[in-house]
């Protein structure tokens, strides 16, 4: 790769191996990894079961960190970033969608998307207002009143998408965002995923079991064994 | 502030163990606040004590008495400044459930040796007038609503009279105040000398005396001089301060405050035991929404804060309104019925309530908060 490409990469995970201890056993689950994505990349990650994609997504997420190696991600090294300040990093420049929506079943809609925004300087008007907006992207600013269990599993979803956009970071990644949804459902999360790659050019990593959801990326990578291939290997 | 509203619906989720936890800390703390009044009440006398008073009494016991010649004796002795004496009457008004104090005393007398009971002028004077007058303290004109110029019938327990009545009648002829919240205005003070006229038996005989010596500091000195000076004598007396006297009357009860503090401390335990239990539950069924809060940019300390928090909500709306409520109830007066020389709930209690919220809400929450604290988002996420 050229070095204009190398310096418009989004994600740089070089050398990683990631090892889980449970007990006395050692669970290896990531050995070596390397993986670059472009700015404006939509990736659809597979791999069987239990070959560590979410290990993967968590890692580039800051959420969990590197056994070994090191990720540079928009250009910052968070692998050996304090607690305080990966915290902060997340809040700025992740998204995180899952596959069980993981809303807060006390908040309305509205207050589930606000919530990240809680941690930012803006006014009490001003979260409101970008939450709002941030619910009209998805498609529900009708529903912005009620609580999760009142919505349908799309739209609990799209509230999920909601709540990781509205922070405007450039990063979003999603474990299995269509996993509990139906076939239409998960349609509409993907138009959605698509038209936030497209028209804001969000990179996006999206993990999935469905070959047809991974249709809409732009580039499928496999999992297997702790290392990424471009095919599907069983 | 912005957090406000995380910080309950928190505690919203279990609407019913919520409310069932904020009633039990409201409960203690209504405890807390009634049974510290009463505390209070048997306090009383003790914190009021004259620090520059002694009580000469019987050796043997305080029933026993004392001959009224001793006064002068006493007030020779070095370092006493002046003695006044008290006999207990112990009679009933109407019916025994009306308990109050009774005394014969040297009205001047009194006036020099309490200044912490306010008489106006005018009823010194109707009071040295009126040989059955009685000076009553506020309070108890209170309980039994009286007058100036009744007449009080009392029956006699331990003095009879010498025309063979078991009833004295009083006049109602002064009034004193209270010099501060905390001194005894149950009290009900008659005249020596009309008693000691009056009675059948005993005639020179008084119950205790009241000494104040000139300086505080030697305090034990002049009552250890006060004992040398009846040792041996058919009459052995046994001065101490008139705090631990005092102290040593209401022990006749039993230890009040031991009692009190041994049933509040159990309370305050138990609650503990149900606020730290429903603020464990509430972390542990929120593994998955606290890892998320941490997922989207909470700090481990930011959740550490949001539990204690919760923490703090859940007691302190249980704890205000129990002590609210517990300043509601005393202040609708004391439990006996006016037999407390004193009831109401001190400020400083009032303060010292506040600070035990904040104790019991840290102590409830700092486990489940540190829990929070060290949740791994990753693994939390996979439960
Ligand atoms: N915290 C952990 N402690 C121990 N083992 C773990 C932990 N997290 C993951 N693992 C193990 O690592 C392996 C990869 O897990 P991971 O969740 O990344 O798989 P996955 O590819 O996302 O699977 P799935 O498709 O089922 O979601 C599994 O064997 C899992 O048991
Ligand atoms: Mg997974």
């Amino acid at each position: 790769m050229t070095e204009f490409l190398m310096n418009h990469m989004m994600v740089k995970v070089r050398g990683v191996d990631k090892i889980f201890k449970r007990g006395s056993e050692v669970i290896h689950v990531l050995g070596g990894l390397d993986l670059s994505i472009p700015k404006g990349e939509f990736l659809a990650l597979m791999g069987p079961s239990g070959s560590g994609k979410s290990t993967l997504l968590n890692l580039i997420g800051g959420l969990d960190r590197p056994s070994e190696g090191t990720l540079e991600i928009g250009g910052k090294r968070i692998d050996r970033l304090s607690e305080r300040k990966l915290a902060a990093w997340r809040a700025r420049h992740v998204g995180l969608v899952f596959q069980f929506y993981n809303l807060m079943p006390v908040l309305s809609a509205q207050k589930n998307v606000e919530l990240p925004l809680l941690l930012t300087k803006l006014s009490r008007a001003e979260r409101k207002k970008r939450a709002a907006i941030a619910l009209d992207i998805v498609g529900l600013s009708h529903r912005a009143g009620h609580y999760p269990r009142q919505l349908s599993g799309g739209e609990q979803q799209r509230t999920g998408i909601a709540r990781a956009i509205v922070t405007d970071p450039t990063l979003l990644l999603c474990d299995e965002p269509t996993g509990d949804l139906d076939r239409k459902s998960g349609d509409e999360i993907l138009d959605l995923l698509q038209a936030l790659n497209k028209e804001q050019g969000k990179t996006i990593i999206m993990v999935t079991h469905d070959i047809h959801a991974a249709a809409r990326a732009s580039r499928t990578l496999y999992l297997n064994k702790g290392q990424l291939s471009t095919e599907a290997v069983d | 502030m912005k957090y406000l509203y995380l910080i309950f619906s928190g505690l919203k989720r279990k609407k019913l163990r919520t409310g069932l936890t904020i009633l039990s800390i409201m409960v203690a703390f209504i405890l807390f606040g009634y049974l510290t009044a009463i505390r209070q009440a048997f306090d009383a006398g003790v914190e009021v004590a004259g620090a520059d008073r002694l009580i000469v009494r019987h050796k043997v016991s305080l029933i026993q008495l004392l001959p009224q010649n001793y006064e002068t004796k006493i007030e020779r002795i070095d370092g006493v400044d002046n003695a006044t004496h008290s006999t207990w009457f112990g009679g009933i008004y109407q019916e025994p459930r009306n308990f109050f104090a009774q005394m014969a005393i040297v009205p001047e007398e009194l006036f020099d040796m309490f200044p912490e009971y306010v008489v106006s002028d005018e009823h010194k004077a109707a009071w040295l007038e009126t040989r059955s007058g009685v000076l009553v303290g506020r309070g108890l004109v209170e309980r039994f609503g009286w007058k100036l110029g009744d007449r009080i019938p009392i029956n006699a327990t331990i003095w009879g009279k010498k025309d063979g009545g078991r009833t004295w009648e009083f006049d109602l002829v002064a009034i004193y105040e209270g010099i501060e919240k905390g001194t005894d205005t149950s009290q009900f003070f008659f005249r020596y000398d009309f008693f000691d006229e009056t009675r059948a038996g005993g005639t020179g005989q008084v119950g205790w005396y009241s000494v104040r010596v000139s300086d505080p500091d030697k305090a034990t000195e002049v009552a250890a001089a006060i004992d040398a000076e009846f040792a041996n004598s058919a009459q052995e007396t046994k001065s101490e301060a008139e705090g631990a006297f005092v102290q040593g009357f209401a022990n006749q009860i039993g230890n009040i405050g031991f009692i009190i503090m041994s049933i509040m401390s159990a309370v305050f335990f138990t609650i503990l035991l149900v606020a730290g239990n429903t603020m464990a539950y509430t972390v542990r069924e929120r593994t998955n929404e606290l890892a998320v809060l941490k997922a989207i940019g909470f700090t481990d300390r930011g959740v550490l804060g949001l539990i204690l928090s919760e923490s703090m909500a859940l007691t302190f709306v249980g704890g205000a309104m129990g002590l609210g409520l517990a300043w509601l109830l005393v202040s609708m007066g004391d439990p006996t019925g006016g037999s407390f020389p004193v009831f109401y709930l001190p400020t400083r209690q009032l303060f010292v309530g506040f600070v035990l919220i904040v104790a019991m809400a840290f102590v409830a929450g700092i486990i489940p908060a540190l829990q929070a604290k060290k949740l791994q988002i990753a693994d939390a996420l996979r439960r």
